[in-house]
């Protein structure tokens, strides 16, 4: 940064001669420099990754080429499922769809149940958060159920809904909320003192209470638990649709893996790893935005 | 003639479990309209719960708090409090942060617009009018405490409760800031109760000084008024015989009648 600037000043300084010595704007570097800083810059992030992926393919490569390997090599993966990767948006009728079907279908159902964990568990982590006796009455039974695998709400809740898509949504609600509920509730009672005297002072009621010091102030340990939410979300949506069946990217790998097409249930990994990996990030981006400024003091 | 603001034997016991502490015991002050009291003593005797019973952010045990002859028993903003470490919400900008106080009070008495003024008019009173749009963590802690004052005085509270408001404060900052303190109150004439450890300050600000002895049970050990006239400079009182003779009396009071038990036990 001080490169260019260093070497401006001896320039400046031989006119002192004329005994006047004019302030100088700060100098930014040349847009050449500047431009060679920035992709510096990125190539430092972009090139650690693109090598370790290069490799991990080379050696995927050399072990699944040999002849009766059980697993295709990337190369097998990608010539099998290129009609799949170009042309996402097919659509065949019944569930002979493109990926991004598969996938929107999918994400459809986790918006619906993420979002009904987020008001649900928010409110039910404020209601644990503020309340003594209902942190006493509901903490057990969260910490029980808390540990319940999604899946395992999977029959029970198709014996109640009697159709597969709710039944999905309900299972993801259900694997989002808690995380949501419990830091909620550690961040509602973490307010400090301080923030309830002004409060006090100020004769806020209940509801601006919620909105002007209680929501900003465990606004960082509420977006914790969403983004643990949105995380266990997309892990638990896979699982739940391989055994709904229907549109969805679950059902997608499990309809490749009966019609052993193994090169498709690699490509469809691929997909839900970077889709949950963007999940996160948005999750984790609005958390940034909305949050600024509330953790420090 | 009744004080405008009366601590009426006010007595204060903490109950833990079956341990009870006497805390405060029979506290009976009156305030007149427009003075400057400090309440000064050694740490833990319980100055600052005693501010806080009139605040109304805790209950006195026994006894109570009279504004105008009428009960007070909850917080309001007609007793604004000046808090120790600031408490301005970190989410908010120092312009919002008063503002939040100003909508609250005023909302049904003034329009938008004069809210607006009043709010500028109340940080320009601390100068800080020049940093309304930034967050509390990006100024400095004498400048938090500014806004702090900003917001207690735009509740236009009848008495201002301060909380030993310059205790975090480096030297410097803390003489810059009780000097806007003396200015704003030569000009509003507030009503003011000030907690404070600090003898000097308690000697320069005050009409009155209640000095405490220690706790438990901590009580008014005396009450010393400073007959000094105001406007009062902090440099023409440093050999002015009043000043030295409150705060000798001060001291005396402090560190040879009432030795903090810290003190006390070290010997």
């Amino acid at each position: 940064m001080n490169m260019p600037l260093m070497k401006a000043e001896p320039a400046t300084v031989t006119p002192a001669t004329t005994a006047k010595v004019l302030p100088l704007p700060p100098k930014r570097p040349a847009l050449a420099t500047r431009t060679r800083m920035v992709l510096g810059k990125v190539a430092e992030r972009i090139v650690p990754p693109v090598v370790v992926i290069a490799v991990a393919l080379l050696i995927w490569e050399l072990l699944c080429r040999r002849a009766g390997s059980t697993l295709p090599p990337p190369s097998r993966v990608l010539t099998d499922t290129w009609e799949l990767i170009v042309d996402p948006f097919f659509d065949r009728g019944g569930l002979d769809k493109g990926l991004f079907w598969h996938l929107s279908a999918s994400l459809q159902r986790v918006a619906f149940g993420y979002l009904l964990a987020c008001f649900v568990g928010v409110a039910l982590g404020t209601l644990v958060g503020q309340s003594t006796w209902a942190m006493r009455g509901l903490d057990p039974i969260f910490q029980v159920l808390r540990t319940v695998p999604p899946l395992a709400w999977l029959p029970l809740s198709l014996a109640a809904f009697r159709n597969g898509q709710p039944s999905a949504i309900f299972v993801i609600f259900i694997t989002a909320i808690w995380p949501i509920i419990i830091n909620t509730a550690v961040g509602i009672r973490n307010i400090p003192q301080d923030y309830r005297n002004v409060a006090q002072v100020l004769r806020l009621n209940h509801l601006e209470f919620f909105w002007k010091i209680m929501v900003p102030s465990a606004a960082p340990y509420i977006f914790t638990g969403l983004r643990i939410g949105i995380g266990l979300s997309w892990l638990a949506i896979v699982a739940a649709e391989m055994l709904i069946g229907g549109v969805g990217i679950g059902f997608f790998i499990w309809d490749a893996w009966n019609s052993s097409h193994i090169s498709e249930i690699i490509l469809a990994l691929v997909y839900v790893g970077v889709i949950g990996f963007v999940l996160d990030r948005i999750v984790a981006g609005i958390s940034t935005a909305v949050t600024h400024g509330t953790a420090a003091n | 003639m009744t004080s405008y603001l009366k601590l009426d034997h006010i007595d204060k016991t903490f109950i833990r479990g079956s341990a009870e502490t006497e805390v405060l015991k029979d506290i009976t002050l009156g305030i007149d309209k427009g003075e400057f009291v400090s309440m000064i003593g050694h740490s833990g005797c319980g100055k600052t719960t005693l501010l806080n019973i009139v605040a109304g952010l805790a209950r006195a045990t026994n006894g109570g708090v009279l504004l105008e002859e009428r009960e007070v028993n909850e917080p309001g903003p007609d007793r604004a409090v000046v808090f120790q470490n600031h408490s301005l919400l970190p989410w908010l900008t120092v312009y919002d942060n008063v503002r939040l106080a100003v909508d609250k009070v005023f909302s049904r008495l003034k329009p938008r617009k004069e809210r607006h003024a009043w709010t500028m008019h109340n940080l320009e009173l601390v100068q800080m009018a020049h940093a309304k749009d930034k967050r509390p963590m990006e100024i400095s802690g004498g400048m938090k405490q500014r806004v702090g004052i900003a917001r207690a005085l735009a509740m236009e509270p009848k008495v201002l409760l301060l909380d030993e408001p310059f205790g975090a404060l480096d030297a410097l900052t803390r003489a810059h800031l009780q000097d806007s303190v003396m200015a704003i109150h030569q000009k509003l004439e507030n009503t003011v109760l000030m907690i404070t450890h600090d003898v000097d300050e308690a000697v320069l600000l005050s009409d009155r000084i209640v000095m405490m002895t220690n706790g438990p049970a901590a009580t008014i050990g005396e009450v010393l008024e400073v007959k000094l006239p105001r406007p009062r400079k902090r440099l023409e009182l440093v050999d002015n015989p009043t000043y030295i003779h409150a705060r000798g009396a001060v001291l005396e009071f402090l560190y040879a009648r009432h030795k903090a038990p810290a003190l006390q036990a070290a010997e």
